[in-house]
Protein backbone atom coordinates (compact mmCIF):
# COMPACT_ATOMS: atom_id res chain seq x y z
CA UNK A 1 0.00 0.00 0.00
CA UNK A 2 1.57 3.29 -1.06
CA UNK A 3 2.04 5.95 1.60
CA UNK A 4 -0.85 8.39 1.85
CA UNK A 5 -0.28 11.66 0.09
CA UNK A 6 -0.73 15.19 1.38
CA UNK A 7 -1.63 17.44 -1.50
CA UNK A 8 -1.68 21.25 -1.37
CA UNK A 9 -4.58 22.68 -3.33
CA UNK A 10 -3.97 26.16 -4.73
CA UNK A 11 -6.83 28.31 -5.95
CA UNK A 12 -6.25 30.64 -8.86
CA UNK A 13 -8.26 33.69 -9.80
CA UNK A 14 -7.09 36.22 -12.31
CA UNK A 15 -3.55 34.80 -12.30
CA UNK A 16 -3.20 35.20 -8.55
CA UNK A 17 -3.58 32.82 -5.64
CA UNK A 18 -6.62 33.24 -3.44
CA UNK A 19 -7.97 31.48 -0.37
CA UNK A 20 -11.34 31.68 1.30
CA UNK A 21 -13.62 30.11 3.85
CA UNK A 22 -16.49 27.88 2.82
CA UNK A 23 -15.77 28.88 -0.77
CA UNK A 24 -16.41 32.56 0.03
CA UNK A 25 -14.63 35.76 1.09
CA UNK A 26 -11.51 34.91 -0.81
CA UNK A 27 -8.38 36.75 0.17
CA UNK A 28 -5.44 37.35 -2.14
CA UNK A 29 -2.46 35.36 -0.95
CA UNK A 30 0.12 35.92 -3.59
CA UNK A 31 1.74 34.86 -6.77
CA UNK A 32 1.53 31.22 -7.92
CA UNK A 33 5.20 31.20 -8.89
CA UNK A 34 6.21 31.96 -5.34
CA UNK A 35 3.98 29.25 -3.89
CA UNK A 36 5.38 26.80 -6.40
CA UNK A 37 8.89 27.63 -5.41
CA UNK A 38 8.08 27.00 -1.75
CA UNK A 39 6.41 23.68 -2.47
CA UNK A 40 9.15 22.55 -4.81
CA UNK A 41 11.69 23.52 -2.20
CA UNK A 42 9.79 21.54 0.42
CA UNK A 43 9.46 18.69 -2.04
CA UNK A 44 5.75 18.07 -1.69
CA UNK A 45 4.36 14.91 -3.26
CA UNK A 46 2.11 16.59 -5.76
CA UNK A 47 0.04 19.69 -6.22
CA UNK A 48 -3.45 20.62 -7.35
CA UNK A 49 -4.11 23.98 -8.95
CA UNK A 50 -7.68 25.06 -9.58
CA UNK A 51 -9.00 28.10 -11.34
CA UNK A 52 -12.03 29.02 -9.24
CA UNK A 53 -13.68 31.44 -11.62
CA UNK A 54 -13.37 29.51 -14.86
CA UNK A 55 -16.57 27.47 -14.56
CA UNK A 56 -18.65 30.53 -13.76
CA UNK A 57 -16.98 32.72 -16.37
CA UNK A 58 -16.89 29.86 -18.85
CA UNK A 59 -13.27 30.52 -19.71
CA UNK A 60 -10.87 27.83 -20.88
CA UNK A 61 -7.66 26.71 -19.17
CA UNK A 62 -4.80 29.21 -19.07
CA UNK A 63 -2.24 27.27 -21.11
CA UNK A 64 0.57 29.76 -20.51
CA UNK A 65 0.08 29.49 -16.77
CA UNK A 66 0.14 25.70 -16.95
CA UNK A 67 3.34 25.76 -19.00
CA UNK A 68 4.96 28.12 -16.49
CA UNK A 69 3.88 25.88 -13.62
CA UNK A 70 5.22 22.82 -15.48
CA UNK A 71 8.56 24.58 -15.85
CA UNK A 72 8.78 25.32 -12.12
CA UNK A 73 7.18 22.20 -10.72
CA UNK A 74 9.58 19.36 -10.00
CA UNK A 75 6.73 17.06 -9.03
CA UNK A 76 3.50 15.97 -10.67
CA UNK A 77 0.61 18.41 -10.62
CA UNK A 78 -3.07 18.47 -11.51
CA UNK A 79 -4.85 21.40 -13.06
CA UNK A 80 -8.55 22.19 -13.19
CA UNK A 81 -11.24 24.83 -13.28
CA UNK A 82 -13.88 25.19 -15.96
CA UNK A 83 -12.74 22.21 -18.02
CA UNK A 84 -15.64 21.31 -20.30
CA UNK A 85 -14.32 19.59 -23.43
CA UNK A 86 -12.05 16.73 -24.39
CA UNK A 87 -9.97 19.19 -26.36
CA UNK A 88 -9.35 21.25 -23.24
CA UNK A 89 -8.38 18.11 -21.34
CA UNK A 90 -5.84 17.29 -24.03
CA UNK A 91 -4.46 20.83 -24.03
CA UNK A 92 -3.96 20.83 -20.27
CA UNK A 93 -2.14 17.49 -20.35
CA UNK A 94 0.01 18.47 -23.32
CA UNK A 95 0.97 21.70 -21.57
CA UNK A 96 2.61 19.76 -18.79
CA UNK A 97 0.05 18.84 -16.14
CA UNK A 98 -0.01 15.17 -15.15
CA UNK A 99 -3.71 15.24 -14.40
CA UNK A 100 -6.81 17.23 -15.18
CA UNK A 101 -9.41 18.01 -12.52
CA UNK A 102 -13.01 18.12 -13.74
CA UNK A 103 -15.84 19.37 -11.51
CA UNK A 104 -18.98 21.01 -12.83
CA UNK A 105 -18.72 19.38 -16.26
CA UNK A 106 -18.55 15.92 -14.68
CA UNK A 107 -22.09 16.46 -13.46
CA UNK A 108 -23.49 18.33 -16.46
CA UNK A 109 -21.90 16.30 -19.24
CA UNK A 110 -20.67 13.08 -17.61
CA UNK A 111 -19.68 11.51 -20.93
CA UNK A 112 -16.71 13.87 -20.83
CA UNK A 113 -15.27 11.60 -18.16
CA UNK A 114 -15.72 8.45 -20.25
CA UNK A 115 -14.19 10.09 -23.32
CA UNK A 116 -11.26 11.66 -21.49
CA UNK A 117 -10.42 8.42 -19.67
CA UNK A 118 -10.56 6.54 -22.95
CA UNK A 119 -8.26 8.95 -24.76
CA UNK A 120 -5.81 9.88 -22.03
CA UNK A 121 -6.07 7.13 -19.43
CA UNK A 122 -7.89 7.12 -16.11
CA UNK A 123 -4.74 8.09 -14.26
CA UNK A 124 -4.97 11.54 -15.90
CA UNK A 125 -8.52 12.24 -14.80
CA UNK A 126 -9.53 13.51 -11.35
CA UNK A 127 -13.18 14.28 -10.70
CA UNK A 128 -13.78 16.98 -8.12
CA UNK A 129 -16.94 16.83 -6.04
CA UNK A 130 -17.80 19.76 -3.73
CA UNK A 131 -20.62 19.21 -1.29
CA UNK A 132 -22.45 20.65 1.69
CA UNK A 133 -24.25 18.98 4.52
CA UNK A 134 -27.91 19.89 4.62
CA UNK A 135 -30.59 19.29 7.20
CA UNK A 136 -31.18 15.70 8.27
CA UNK A 137 -27.53 14.80 7.72
CA UNK A 138 -27.94 14.66 3.95
CA UNK A 139 -25.22 15.82 1.64
CA UNK A 140 -25.67 17.56 -1.69
CA UNK A 141 -23.25 18.34 -4.51
CA UNK A 142 -22.62 21.98 -5.40
CA UNK A 143 -21.27 23.08 -8.77
CA UNK A 144 -19.91 26.29 -10.34
CA UNK A 145 -17.39 26.81 -7.55
CA UNK A 146 -19.98 26.26 -4.86
CA UNK A 147 -22.48 28.69 -6.32
CA UNK A 148 -25.19 26.29 -7.41
CA UNK A 149 -26.84 23.63 -5.34
CA UNK A 150 -27.91 20.37 -6.96
CA UNK A 151 -30.04 17.48 -5.77
CA UNK A 152 -27.21 15.01 -6.30
CA UNK A 153 -25.78 12.95 -3.49
CA UNK A 154 -21.93 13.10 -3.50
CA UNK A 155 -21.47 9.42 -2.67
CA UNK A 156 -23.65 8.37 -5.59
CA UNK A 157 -21.82 10.78 -7.86
CA UNK A 158 -18.47 9.39 -6.72
CA UNK A 159 -19.60 5.85 -7.51
CA UNK A 160 -20.86 6.85 -10.93
CA UNK A 161 -17.72 8.79 -11.80
CA UNK A 162 -15.49 5.88 -10.86
CA UNK A 163 -17.54 3.68 -13.17
CA UNK A 164 -17.09 6.19 -15.97
CA UNK A 165 -13.32 6.04 -15.70
CA UNK A 166 -12.22 8.71 -13.23
CA UNK A 167 -8.82 7.75 -11.86
CA UNK A 168 -9.33 9.62 -8.59
CA UNK A 169 -12.02 11.58 -6.80
CA UNK A 170 -11.30 14.82 -4.93
CA UNK A 171 -14.03 15.22 -2.35
CA UNK A 172 -14.30 18.61 -0.63
CA UNK A 173 -16.65 19.63 2.16
CA UNK A 174 -17.66 23.23 1.49
CA UNK A 175 -19.00 23.64 5.02
CA UNK A 176 -15.67 22.70 6.50
CA UNK A 177 -13.41 24.35 3.93
CA UNK A 178 -11.13 27.02 5.33
CA UNK A 179 -12.47 26.57 8.84
CA UNK A 180 -9.63 24.50 10.25
CA UNK A 181 -12.03 22.34 12.22
CA UNK A 182 -10.96 19.00 10.79
CA UNK A 183 -12.11 16.83 7.89
CA UNK A 184 -15.54 15.26 7.38
CA UNK A 185 -13.96 11.94 8.38
CA UNK A 186 -16.90 9.57 8.75
CA UNK A 187 -18.25 10.48 5.34
CA UNK A 188 -14.83 10.29 3.69
CA UNK A 189 -14.33 6.86 5.17
CA UNK A 190 -17.71 5.72 3.86
CA UNK A 191 -16.94 6.96 0.35
CA UNK A 192 -13.46 5.43 0.39
CA UNK A 193 -14.93 2.06 1.33
CA UNK A 194 -17.68 2.15 -1.26
CA UNK A 195 -15.88 3.64 -4.26
CA UNK A 196 -13.32 1.68 -6.25
CA UNK A 197 -10.84 4.47 -6.98
CA UNK A 198 -8.50 6.52 -4.76
CA UNK A 199 -10.23 9.25 -2.79
CA UNK A 200 -8.56 12.54 -1.91
CA UNK A 201 -10.36 14.05 1.07
CA UNK A 202 -10.36 17.79 1.60
CA UNK A 203 -11.97 20.66 3.41
CA UNK A 204 -11.13 21.54 7.00
CA UNK A 205 -7.55 20.55 7.66
CA UNK A 206 -6.34 23.04 10.25
CA UNK A 207 -3.39 21.26 11.77
CA UNK A 208 -1.00 18.38 11.36
CA UNK A 209 -3.24 16.51 13.82
CA UNK A 210 -6.06 16.70 11.26
CA UNK A 211 -3.74 15.25 8.65
CA UNK A 212 -2.80 12.38 10.93
CA UNK A 213 -6.48 11.68 11.57
CA UNK A 214 -7.01 11.67 7.83
CA UNK A 215 -4.11 9.26 7.37
CA UNK A 216 -5.66 6.96 9.94
CA UNK A 217 -8.99 7.00 8.15
CA UNK A 218 -9.46 3.69 6.47
CA UNK A 219 -9.29 3.67 2.74
CA UNK A 220 -8.53 7.36 2.20
CA UNK A 221 -5.66 7.73 -0.30
CA UNK A 222 -4.72 11.32 0.16
CA UNK A 223 -5.49 14.47 2.08
CA UNK A 224 -5.94 17.82 0.40
CA UNK A 225 -4.75 20.91 2.26
CA UNK A 226 -5.40 24.57 1.59
CA UNK A 227 -5.40 26.95 4.53
CA UNK A 228 -2.79 24.93 6.34
CA UNK A 229 -0.21 25.73 3.71
CA UNK A 230 -1.38 29.26 3.03
CA UNK A 231 -1.96 30.87 6.38
CA UNK A 232 -0.27 30.99 9.70
CA UNK A 233 -1.35 32.17 13.13
CA UNK A 234 -4.65 33.30 14.60
CA UNK A 235 -4.94 36.32 12.31
CA UNK A 236 -4.52 34.18 9.22
CA UNK A 237 -1.42 36.01 8.04
CA UNK A 238 -0.31 34.77 4.70
CA UNK A 239 2.58 32.38 4.91
CA UNK A 240 3.04 29.86 2.16
CA UNK A 241 4.53 26.91 3.96
CA UNK A 242 4.56 23.14 4.16
CA UNK A 243 4.78 21.76 7.66
CA UNK A 244 5.69 18.20 6.87
CA UNK A 245 8.70 16.21 5.86
CA UNK A 246 8.60 15.30 2.21
CA UNK A 247 7.72 11.66 1.49
CA UNK A 248 10.64 11.73 -0.91
CA UNK A 249 12.79 11.85 2.20
CA UNK A 250 10.94 9.45 4.45
CA UNK A 251 12.61 6.27 5.49
CA UNK A 252 10.09 3.45 5.76
CA UNK B 1 28.06 21.04 -26.29
CA UNK B 2 24.38 20.72 -27.09
CA UNK B 3 21.72 18.09 -26.59
CA UNK B 4 18.36 17.28 -28.15
CA UNK B 5 15.09 16.15 -26.63
CA UNK B 6 13.26 14.12 -29.25
CA UNK B 7 9.78 15.46 -29.78
CA UNK B 8 7.27 12.77 -30.68
CA UNK B 9 4.37 15.15 -30.35
CA UNK B 10 2.90 13.13 -27.53
CA UNK B 11 3.63 15.05 -24.38
CA UNK B 12 4.99 18.22 -22.96
CA UNK B 13 8.73 18.48 -23.28
CA UNK B 14 9.15 22.21 -22.98
CA UNK B 15 9.20 21.86 -19.22
CA UNK B 16 11.80 19.09 -19.43
CA UNK B 17 13.91 21.31 -21.65
CA UNK B 18 13.48 24.19 -19.25
CA UNK B 19 14.61 22.10 -16.29
CA UNK B 20 17.72 20.80 -18.04
CA UNK B 21 18.60 24.28 -19.25
CA UNK B 22 18.37 25.34 -15.62
CA UNK B 23 21.23 22.94 -14.86
CA UNK B 24 23.34 25.06 -17.16
CA UNK B 25 23.14 22.66 -20.08
CA UNK B 26 22.27 23.63 -23.62
CA UNK B 27 19.46 21.45 -24.93
CA UNK B 28 16.87 21.89 -27.65
CA UNK B 29 13.70 20.21 -28.66
CA UNK B 30 13.84 18.52 -32.05
CA UNK B 31 11.83 16.24 -34.27
CA UNK B 32 14.00 15.97 -37.37
CA UNK B 33 16.85 13.64 -38.16
CA UNK B 34 19.26 16.54 -38.55
CA UNK B 35 18.45 17.73 -35.00
CA UNK B 36 19.60 14.36 -33.72
CA UNK B 37 22.62 14.25 -36.04
CA UNK B 38 23.94 17.50 -34.67
CA UNK B 39 23.58 16.70 -30.97
CA UNK B 40 26.12 15.62 -28.41
CA UNK B 41 23.51 13.81 -26.34
CA UNK B 42 19.93 12.67 -26.84
CA UNK B 43 16.98 12.46 -24.51
CA UNK B 44 14.06 10.27 -25.50
CA UNK B 45 11.08 11.02 -23.26
CA UNK B 46 7.80 9.20 -23.56
CA UNK B 47 4.28 9.06 -22.33
CA UNK B 48 1.53 7.00 -23.87
CA UNK B 49 1.58 3.97 -26.07
CA UNK B 50 4.59 1.97 -27.28
CA UNK B 51 3.09 1.27 -30.68
CA UNK B 52 2.15 4.89 -31.21
CA UNK B 53 5.61 6.11 -30.21
CA UNK B 54 7.38 3.66 -32.57
CA UNK B 55 5.05 4.76 -35.38
CA UNK B 56 5.99 8.35 -34.82
CA UNK B 57 9.69 7.54 -34.81
CA UNK B 58 9.14 5.84 -38.15
CA UNK B 59 6.97 8.61 -39.57
CA UNK B 60 9.55 11.23 -38.68
CA UNK B 61 12.24 9.04 -40.22
CA UNK B 62 14.27 8.99 -37.04
CA UNK B 63 15.12 5.32 -36.61
CA UNK B 64 18.11 5.24 -38.94
CA UNK B 65 19.58 8.38 -37.41
CA UNK B 66 19.09 7.04 -33.91
CA UNK B 67 20.75 3.76 -34.81
CA UNK B 68 23.62 5.58 -36.43
CA UNK B 69 24.20 8.05 -33.61
CA UNK B 70 23.53 5.75 -30.66
CA UNK B 71 24.84 2.38 -31.82
CA UNK B 72 27.56 3.40 -34.27
CA UNK B 73 28.77 6.73 -32.94
CA UNK B 74 27.95 5.85 -29.30
CA UNK B 75 26.39 9.22 -28.57
CA UNK B 76 24.94 9.20 -25.02
CA UNK B 77 21.18 8.74 -24.84
CA UNK B 78 18.79 8.87 -21.85
CA UNK B 79 15.38 7.23 -22.25
CA UNK B 80 12.67 8.31 -19.79
CA UNK B 81 9.70 6.14 -18.90
CA UNK B 82 8.24 4.94 -22.23
CA UNK B 83 11.41 6.30 -23.81
CA UNK B 84 13.44 3.69 -21.95
CA UNK B 85 10.99 0.94 -22.91
CA UNK B 86 11.43 1.80 -26.59
CA UNK B 87 15.04 0.58 -26.31
CA UNK B 88 13.79 -2.99 -25.84
CA UNK B 89 13.30 -5.56 -28.58
CA UNK B 90 9.53 -5.58 -28.45
CA UNK B 91 6.48 -4.83 -26.36
CA UNK B 92 3.39 -6.76 -25.37
CA UNK B 93 1.51 -3.53 -25.92
CA UNK B 94 0.37 -3.57 -29.49
CA UNK B 95 2.76 -6.43 -30.27
CA UNK B 96 5.29 -4.02 -31.70
CA UNK B 97 9.03 -4.12 -32.29
CA UNK B 98 11.18 -1.63 -30.40
CA UNK B 99 14.58 -0.19 -31.21
CA UNK B 100 16.21 -3.43 -30.03
CA UNK B 101 19.25 -1.91 -28.32
CA UNK B 102 18.57 -3.58 -24.99
CA UNK B 103 17.93 -7.30 -25.01
CA UNK B 104 14.56 -8.03 -23.50
CA UNK B 105 10.89 -7.20 -23.81
CA UNK B 106 8.49 -4.66 -22.44
CA UNK B 107 5.71 -6.36 -20.55
CA UNK B 108 2.58 -5.44 -18.62
CA UNK B 109 3.02 -5.18 -14.84
CA UNK B 110 1.42 -8.36 -13.53
CA UNK B 111 1.34 -10.04 -10.17
CA UNK B 112 1.17 -13.79 -9.83
CA UNK B 113 -0.42 -13.64 -6.43
CA UNK B 114 -2.82 -10.79 -6.20
CA UNK B 115 -4.99 -8.35 -8.05
CA UNK B 116 -3.09 -5.12 -8.51
CA UNK B 117 -4.21 -1.75 -9.77
CA UNK B 118 -2.63 -0.48 -12.98
CA UNK B 119 -0.93 1.84 -13.65
CA UNK B 120 1.64 1.99 -10.89
CA UNK B 121 1.51 5.63 -9.79
CA UNK B 122 3.49 7.00 -6.92
CA UNK B 123 6.83 7.45 -5.29
CA UNK B 124 9.17 4.47 -4.88
CA UNK B 125 12.75 3.79 -3.97
CA UNK B 126 15.28 2.60 -6.51
CA UNK B 127 17.64 -0.14 -5.36
CA UNK B 128 21.06 -0.63 -6.83
CA UNK B 129 21.59 -4.23 -8.00
CA UNK B 130 25.30 -3.84 -7.50
CA UNK B 131 27.00 -3.49 -4.14
CA UNK B 132 29.01 -0.82 -5.93
CA UNK B 133 26.32 1.54 -7.12
CA UNK B 134 26.60 2.87 -10.63
CA UNK B 135 27.81 6.47 -11.08
CA UNK B 136 24.29 7.13 -12.37
CA UNK B 137 23.36 7.10 -8.68
CA UNK B 138 26.06 9.50 -7.46
CA UNK B 139 25.00 11.68 -4.53
CA UNK B 140 21.65 9.94 -4.26
CA UNK B 141 20.83 8.43 -0.90
CA UNK B 142 19.36 4.99 -0.80
CA UNK B 143 16.20 6.26 0.92
CA UNK B 144 15.24 8.70 -1.78
CA UNK B 145 12.10 8.08 -3.79
CA UNK B 146 11.26 8.81 -7.38
CA UNK B 147 7.99 9.37 -9.20
CA UNK B 148 6.64 6.53 -11.31
CA UNK B 149 3.59 6.31 -13.54
CA UNK B 150 3.55 3.28 -15.82
CA UNK B 151 1.65 0.14 -16.69
CA UNK B 152 4.51 -1.66 -18.43
CA UNK B 153 8.06 -2.49 -17.49
CA UNK B 154 11.22 -3.54 -19.27
CA UNK B 155 12.30 -7.10 -18.60
CA UNK B 156 16.04 -7.13 -19.30
CA UNK B 157 17.61 -10.31 -20.60
CA UNK B 158 21.11 -9.16 -19.71
CA UNK B 159 21.35 -8.49 -16.00
CA UNK B 160 24.45 -6.40 -16.63
CA UNK B 161 22.15 -3.78 -18.21
CA UNK B 162 20.23 -3.28 -14.95
CA UNK B 163 21.29 -0.43 -12.67
CA UNK B 164 18.35 -0.40 -10.22
CA UNK B 165 15.16 -2.28 -9.51
CA UNK B 166 12.09 -1.11 -7.65
CA UNK B 167 9.05 -2.77 -6.17
CA UNK B 168 5.37 -2.31 -6.90
CA UNK B 169 3.11 -4.49 -4.77
CA UNK B 170 4.85 -7.87 -5.08
CA UNK B 171 6.53 -7.17 -8.41
CA UNK B 172 10.18 -6.32 -8.71
CA UNK B 173 10.84 -4.40 -11.91
CA UNK B 174 13.75 -2.65 -13.58
CA UNK B 175 13.75 1.04 -12.72
CA UNK B 176 16.95 2.15 -14.43
CA UNK B 177 19.38 0.74 -16.97
CA UNK B 178 22.72 1.41 -18.51
CA UNK B 179 24.49 -0.26 -21.40
CA UNK B 180 27.57 1.76 -22.28
CA UNK B 181 26.20 5.00 -23.74
CA UNK B 182 22.56 3.94 -23.42
CA UNK B 183 20.86 5.01 -20.18
CA UNK B 184 17.26 4.77 -19.12
CA UNK B 185 14.95 5.50 -16.18
CA UNK B 186 11.48 4.11 -15.74
CA UNK B 187 10.72 6.96 -13.31
CA UNK B 188 10.35 10.60 -14.30
CA UNK B 189 13.50 12.42 -13.15
CA UNK B 190 11.92 15.75 -14.05
CA UNK B 191 9.07 15.02 -11.60
CA UNK B 192 11.23 13.68 -8.81
CA UNK B 193 12.57 16.85 -7.27
CA UNK B 194 16.25 17.47 -6.75
CA UNK B 195 17.28 13.85 -6.83
CA UNK B 196 15.58 13.38 -10.17
CA UNK B 197 17.59 16.18 -11.69
CA UNK B 198 20.70 14.76 -9.99
CA UNK B 199 20.15 11.57 -12.04
CA UNK B 200 20.00 13.65 -15.21
CA UNK B 201 23.19 15.40 -14.16
CA UNK B 202 24.83 12.06 -13.43
CA UNK B 203 23.89 10.80 -16.90
CA UNK B 204 25.69 13.78 -18.42
CA UNK B 205 28.65 13.36 -16.09
CA UNK B 206 28.98 9.63 -16.84
CA UNK B 207 29.00 10.57 -20.49
CA UNK B 208 31.87 12.98 -20.00
CA UNK B 209 29.76 15.95 -21.02
CA UNK B 210 29.88 17.90 -17.75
Amino acid sequence: MAAKRVIPVLLIRNQGLWKGRRFRSHKYVGDPQNALRVFSEKMVDELVMLNIEASVKKTGPDIRLIERVANECYMPFAFGGGIRTVEQVGNVLRSGAEKVVIGTAALKTPNLINESARLFGSQSIVVSIDYKETLFNKRRVYIYSGNKRTKVDPLRMAIEMSRRGAGEILLTSISKEGMGGGLDLKFLEEVAMKVGVPIIGGGGVGSVKDIIEGMNTTGLSAIAVGSLVTFSGPHRSVLINYPLVSPAEVDD
Amino acid sequence: MKGVIVDLGINNIQSLQHKITRLGIKVEVGEKAKDIDQSDFIILPGVGYFGEAMNRLRERDLIDTLNSRVVMKQIPILGICLGMQLFSEDSEEGNTAGLGWIRGSTKLLKSRNKKISIPHIGWSRINSVDANPSPLLNQIEQTKRFYFVHSYHLQCQDSTDIVTTSTYEDIEFVSSIRKQNIFGTQFHPEKSHRDGMQVVWNFLHCSGLV
